[in-house]
């Protein structure tokens, strides 16, 4: 059986490739860092030396603004040099396989690789065929895993409820396609969440979600009641085959986060969604503009976190984790 | 020429036998297990501290010949068979082109037959093209030596074909292969769903998609009286419905693949594409059900379900490569396994290789009475070896067993009373060269 390589025998971070399996010390560790990044972003001249040097190619399977932008900020502010490549699956199909693609990349001596891949498990396939020196960052694989946001959404949530032992979290949406609640839940279960919930219709629950430590919801009602944090997912009816469900007015009607439904959990909950958000489809208006929403922060964060991912793999003496 | 295996423990389920002594073969018959009158030896086969079963007969192997040459030659297969014991193998109808119309099937027999190493049994075609739509030209099929007809993994998904198939199937007195799967429920699936699949965010076959085929398939037999032999069982809920229409007396018969009796989805581990297989593998606890399945008889058979591949077919995404285990050479090795294991006695494991998958073709293989055909397997039981990519004859590239040290190897194959298979020869992977003049 293959195991997980995200972390050497010498428990240095190679690759970041999910958050399942860190230890709520390497997540710290990581945010701490990150924190210390925010105000590089906030200074005249916004960069620090830290990756001066290396190469980082963003390779792109799939379309993204906000994760390709930031992590191109977030290498650019640690002065690398960045190359972006945006391809889609289909072009690369026709001739040149996924790991060709990437060898002739690696021939030019890249030194870390940020993918992004409509199939789940390919920044894992990439990591595991690229030498030693080179590092991988999963930017959103499939249904998977989107390891670098699952962190972005932990920093938002430190900073804003101070720690997570007394904080119940709801995800609510389409689980069943996403890779960014995959990484929240296990991100949220590393960190000692108090409860971490999840809500959808069935149908768009993936099977043995419990297995992951999350409880199941059917109904907004019952899954909001006194939650602190409240995680929208985007409907992704680009993933979606069959009837899985009725109409988008439905769903709304149900799933819909609106001013109402918000009032059911803590009055102090905040309010995220890992973007891009469908107004009307899934979060109302008042809610996503509102005060209880951080989802523009969110955004923020994520330039600083990813900053603190690509320094701690790539950074001059590569960064100790004592348990992974 | 007169053969002597002289010393082995003869194992032939077939005869419900197990003892020591010697088999003596004439030309490509089989003449049993005392010297004829008259009978000299011209070679005499040492086989003590080794066993000397019927040749094994594998339900499932694809060989790639013809259509997809890159992966398999018949050649390159029917030799790895040999190299792992088996005389006479069954190849499923999806070939490119389908195997639909009786010049491929016997030209497969007849450049299988030429080769002098494994046997083919060709499976044709249930429906023209396995589109599904019309029925293909079975009784001539048949005529050309087909041993049964299936539609592979194309499912049949108008109830009515299936249902004019089997019927029609039935008047022939024809074996018709099923392979349990819904074309819905599995549709976009590449692992089953459970645990592992949910935390890769890989889609999932549910164990409904078989139950539900299954369920399906089992009421038309009850009203259509085919003969139908079932590929490939995965879920201790499909063998609780097998077992109760066997129970019922209808005429129906069902293998796994070896794999399915060691392998379980959490094999998957980290997106293994060695462990993407089709059925997906299951669950713990479907897995302890196949085991006591294959122990009970509810599973007739074991087959190898090889499906070799180069190496390229698995260096991609899970969700990308291509289902399939290199499972000719290790089939032997892991069904003696099982009775390491303890799960059932050698005779009844080697059973499940000889004897069972006979029963069901109907074939006069997979014995050692006298006057049968000289098909006989010879293996040391205590030597271990290590399966790797360049040790195996077949051109199949992709095993999760690689690695991985297996007790049991094969030292001697004879097919039609015809060497085709000898380990101290086997460093110059010459198998064909060794049939006597």
């Amino acid at each position: 059986m293959i195991t997980d390589i995200q972390v050497d025998d010498h428990g240095r971070h190679r690759h970041f490739l999910t958050t399942e399996g860190l230890s709520a010390k390497a997540i710290g560790e990581i945010l701490d860092t990150a924190e210390s990044f925010i105000s590089v972003g906030e200074r005249e001249i916004k960069k620090v030396p830290l990756l001066r040097g290396k190469t980082i190619v963003n390779l792109f399977f799939e379309a993204s603004t906000r994760t390709r932008t930031t992590f191109e900020i977030a290498g650019k502010r640690l002065s690398a040099d960045i190359i972006n490549i945006n391809t889609s699956v289909s072009a690369t199909q026709k001739g040149e396989s996924l790991l060709d693609t990437v060898r002739n990349l690696e021939a030019m001596h890249t030194d870390l690789f940020v993918v992004r891949h409509p199939v789940s498990g390919a920044a894992d396939l990439i990591a595991r065929s690229v030498p030693n020196h080179v590092h991988v960052v999963n930017a959103g694989d499939g249904r998977h895993a989107h390891p670098t946001q699952g962190l972005l959404d932990m920093f938002t949530i430190r900073r804003y409820k101070g720690g997570f032992a007394n904080l119940k979290v709801a995800i609510v949406g389409d689980v069943l396609h996403s890779r960014v609640a995959r990484s929240q839940i296990h991100a949220l279960t590393a960190l000692g969440t108090g409860e971490v919930r999840v809500i959808g219709p069935r149908s768009l629950l993936p099977f043995a979600v419990e297995s992951l430590g999350a409880k199941s919801y059917t109904t907004m009602a019952e899954g909001l009641a006194g939650v602190d944090v409240i995680i929208m997912l985007r409907l992704q009816f680009e993933r979606m085959s069959g009837a899985l469900i009725p109409s988008a007015h439905e769903y709304f009607s149900l799933y819909g986060l609106t001013p109402e439904r918000l009032a059911l959990a803590d009055p102090e909950a905040i309010v995220m969604h890992p973007g891009p958000m469908n107004r009307g489809l899934e979060i109302a208006s008042e809610v996503a503009d509102g005060p209880q929403s951080v989802i523009l922060p969110q955004v923020t964060f994520g330039i600083a976190v990813r900053m603190a991912i690509l320094a701690r793999l790539a950074g001059a003496a590569g960064t100790e984790t004592k348990s992974p | 020429m007169n053969i002597v295996i002289s010393g082995g423990r003869i194992i032939d389920p077939s005869q419900g036998l197990d003892q020591v002594g010697s088999l003596f073969i004439h030309d490509d018959r089989l003449v049993g297990f005392e010297a004829p009158p008259g009978f000299s030896a011209e070679r005499t086969i040492d086989a003590r501290g080794l066993v000397v079963c019927p040749g094994l007969i594998d339900l499932r192997a694809r060989l790639r010949e013809p259509g997809l040459e890159h992966k398999a030659t018949l050649e390159s297969e029917t030799r790895a068979a040999a190299a792992g014991g088996i005389t006479t193998l069954c190849n499923p109808p999806d070939t490119t082109p389908p195997l639909d119309n009786p010049a491929l099937a016997e030209w497969m027999i007849d450049r299988a037959r030429q080769l002098g190493a494994a046997a083919v049994l060709p499976i044709g075609a249930l429906t023209r093209g396995l589109s599904g739509t019309h029925l293909a030209d079975m009784h001539a099929l048949h005529t050309a030596g087909c041993v049964g007809v299936g539609n592979a993994y194309a499912a049949i998904k108008d109830t009515a074909v299936l249902r004019h198939a089997l019927e029609y199937a039935a008047g022939l007195d024809l074996l018709v292969f099923l392979t349990p799967e819904d074309p819905w429920l599995g549709a976009h699936g590449i692992m089953h769903e459970g645990r592992v699949a949910t935390r890769l965010g890989l889609a999932g076959i549910p164990a409904s998609a078989e139950t539900v085929a299954l369920s399906r398939d089992l009421i038309l037999i009850e009203q259509t009286g085919a003969r139908v032999h079932f590929c490939g069982l995965s879920t201790a809920a499909g063998l609780a419905l097998m077992a109760a229409a066997k129970e019922r007396g209808l005429p129906v018969t069902a293998d796994t693949p070896i794999h399915q009796l060691y392998l379980t989805e959490d094999d998957v581990g980290f997106f293994d594409s060695q462990c993407h297989v089709r059925p997906p593998l299951r669950t713990l606890q479907d897995r302890e059900a196949l085991r006591t399945a294959v122990a009970e008889g509810v599973i007739d058979a074991v087959c190898s379900d090889h499906q070799p591949h180069e190496e390229d077919a698995k260096r991609v995404p899970f969700s990308n490569s291509e289902p399939g285990i290199a499972g000719l050479e290790t089939l032997l090795p892991l069904t003696l396994q099982l009775a390491d294991l303890g799960i059932l006695t050698l005779k009844d494991a080697l059973a499940r290789l000889t004897a069972g998958p006979a029963a069901i073709l109907g074939r006069p293989e997979g014995t050692l009475r006298s006057g049968r055909s000289a098909d006989v397997c010879i293996f040391d039981p205590n030597t271990s070896w290590t399966p790797e990519p360049a040790s195996l004859r077949s051109r199949g590239r992709n095993s999760p067993f690689f690695g991985k040290p297996l007790r049991g190897q094969v030292i001697l194959t004879l097919k039609n009373g015809h060497i085709c298979y000898e380990k101290s020869a086997a460093n110059k992977a010459t198998t064909r060269d060794r049939a006597p003049g």
